[in-house]
């Protein structure tokens, strides 16, 4: 049983040692410099004088994360408030599966959904391809519902009741007693959720992928194509050759995302510290 | 604004929200498995994909997703009941108990296309076990392992304390009293929570994409050589699963039919989530039944 759990370290340790190694083979060696990489906007590794600036993507995938949570974190709090404070008996029997197929549902069929209806409609109704930003938003938010969502209900669930009790003595409404009491207490349990959902946005590949149009520019509106890290590194890992400072780009990226699952890994842990006092 | 005024406009807010949700859910399935229902048939289910005439089917990327998913079962299964046992009830806690936490943490948020950059890197690359089957199944044990350690280790914190003590006062040894006191009562929490990390297996792709390939070679069905190359049950054969298939069928398909092959293999993938789902529910409650004395309680 320790040797399982000793494989565990092991895996993790290889893990972050290999993709390290390859992300940062193109700064070790005088290829690319951080900064040109952090900040640069150009991204052209096959012209002349190639540049390898990731900052569109780097920005890119922030974007769609932060529209995704912004998105998700209203709805899911107020399905989590709909199951444990407004009906807690048919509500929860209700949205409790509800939450699970949603979790349950694969992204790459996210994906085809968001190809095949959010993204004609957004062209139709909105200006613009359709594909770009905002089909990827969407499709992120609902990808991430479920997870803020359990968290949050498990949250709230937790609360004591007497705090729900003495607020309603003082003759409270139950939407103060929401807003007031409810909200703030467990505040640091839901951002916990929404962080979570957040890492999940950040790293998601496929469904991505598949609707943001995988433009290499900064987009200056929701609606223009844009790309991700994730999508970046799904559609030019096969296509270029191991070793050669592009492909090297394209692990620095990986490294890029890894470091950023450690900092909502971070948060999380935070997060859950204040929970306790 | 009178409280009561805004009591009323939250609530109502709130119920509107939570009840969108349940229609995007209701709309999501009814758009995929209507859409995708009627290109359904045993022909669909059985048949190869064509790459430029329409009509192809799905059969060799289903068959490779289930036997994807036994052999990434048969590797962590053990693997995460051992670790999550130990966690649950021999781990001393302590600074490398937390760190083994943590290290579980990380690992089960790591986003899935690292899993398969990894995976590319060690089993593909270095390990020299090319795309194949093994090789998408070591990667999808490092995306499913933290996941069945912490379902076990949850399942094993969930039995009743007395359990345990009314096996020390019996005088049994602490291997005994994980094996045949805790287990039987854990394990339909684990058996249900593997059916349902199954069905994230089982839709899993980016992981995949870089490790167990994208392609699948002609298959002979009739060969059940493991070892020929073409033979279904090769495990060092590449393959292609059904959510590599429709990630790839909707951005470079060129067949004709290529929207109607993704409405099809997306319905057939949601179906099987599906049925995981349920599978899990009622198998739970049976193996419960089976093994703990809850039958003769009641």
């Amino acid at each position: 049983m320790s040797f399982c759990v000793l494989l565990l370290i092991v895996i993790i340790i290889s893990m972050v040692y290999f993709v390290a190694s390859k992300g940062v083979a193109n700064f070790v060696n005088g290829e690319v410099k951080v900064s040109e990489f952090l900040f640069g906007t150009k991204w052209s590794p096959e012209a002349d004088t190639p540049s390898y600036g990731a900052f569109p993507f780097i920005s890119g995938s922030f974007l769609v994360t932060l529209l995704a949570a912004l998105i998700a974190s209203p709805l899911s709090i107020c399905a989590a408030l709909f199951m444990t404070e407004i009906v807690p008996g048919w509500g929860k029997k209700l949205l409790q599966p509800v939450i699970e197929l949603l979790s349950g549902i694969p992204s790459v069929v996210y994906g085809f959904v968001g190809l095949s209806v959010i993204v004609p409609f957004l062209r139709d109704t909105l200006p613009g391809q359709g594909i770009g930003v905002a089909a990827g938003a969407l499709v992120l938010s609902v990808m991430i519902l479920p997870t803020i969502t359990s968290v949050a209900a498990d949250a709230l669930a937790s609360l004591p009741q007497n705090l729900k009790e003495s607020s309603f003595a003082l003759g409270a409404t139950r939407w103060q007693t929401i807003s007031r009491v409810i909200l703030p207490t467990t505040f640091p349990a839901i951002m916990t959720g929404v962080v979570l959902g957040m890492a999940r946005a950040f790293g998601e590949a496929l469904a991505v992928q598949m609707v943001i149009g995988n433009a290499p520019f900064v987009p200056h509106s929701l609606f223009e194509s844009a790309s991700t890290l994730t999508s970046v590194i799904t559609l030019g890992m096969g296509n270029t050759t191991m070793g050669s400072p592009q492909n090297n780009a394209l692990w620095s990226m990986a490294l890029v995302l890894m470091l950023m699952t450690f900092v909502f890994v971070l948060l999380v842990r935070m997060l859950e510290r204040r929970n306790k006092i | 604004m009178k409280p009561r005024t805004a009591n009323k406009i939250a609530t109502v807010v709130i119920v509107t929200f939570a009840l969108l949700i349940v229609a995007i859910l209701v709309s999501l399935l009814g758009y995929i498995l209507i859409r995708g229902f009627n290109h359904i048939s045993w022909d669909f289910l059985t048949s190869t994909p064509q790459k430029i005439r329409a009509g192809g089917g799905v059969g060799p990327q289903l068959f490779n997703s289930l036997f994807l998913l036994v052999l990434t079962l048969i590797i962590t299964v053990p693997l995460g009941l051992g670790a999550g046992i130990f966690m649950a009830e021999y781990a001393r806690p302590g600074k490398l108990t937390n760190f083994i936490r943590l290290v579980v943490e990380v690992l089960s948020s790591f986003p899935s296309i690292i899993v398969g950059l990894f995976g590319l890197l060690l089993i593909v690359n270095t390990f020299n076990l090319g795309f194949s089957l093994i090789s998408g199944a070591l990667a999808l044990t490092f995306f499913n392992l933290p996941l069945m350690v912490r379902i076990t280790e949850q399942a094993f914190r969930t039995v009743p304390k007395q359990q345990k003590e009314a096996g020390f006062a019996l005088g049994l040894s602490k291997w005994k009293i994980v094996t045949s006191v805790l287990l039987p009562v854990a394990l339909p929490t684990i058996i249900t929570g593997t059916i349902l990390s199954a069905g994230r297996v089982f839709g899993e792709a980016a992981a995949l994409m870089f490790t167990a390939g994208m392609s699948s070679p002609r298959l002979d069905f009739s060969n059940w050589n493991p070892l020929s190359p073409s033979s279904p049950l090769n495990p060092f054969r590449p393959a292609e699963t059904l959510a590599v298939h429709i990630w790839k069928v909707n951005s470079e398909g060129l067949a004709p039919d290529a929207l109607q092959i993704a409405a099809g293999a997306s319905a057939v993938l949601v179906l099987t989530v599906l049925i995981f789902n349920l599978a899990a529910r009622y198998f739970g409650r049976f193996i419960y039944r089976k093994l703990t004395a809850s039958k003769r309680m009641s």
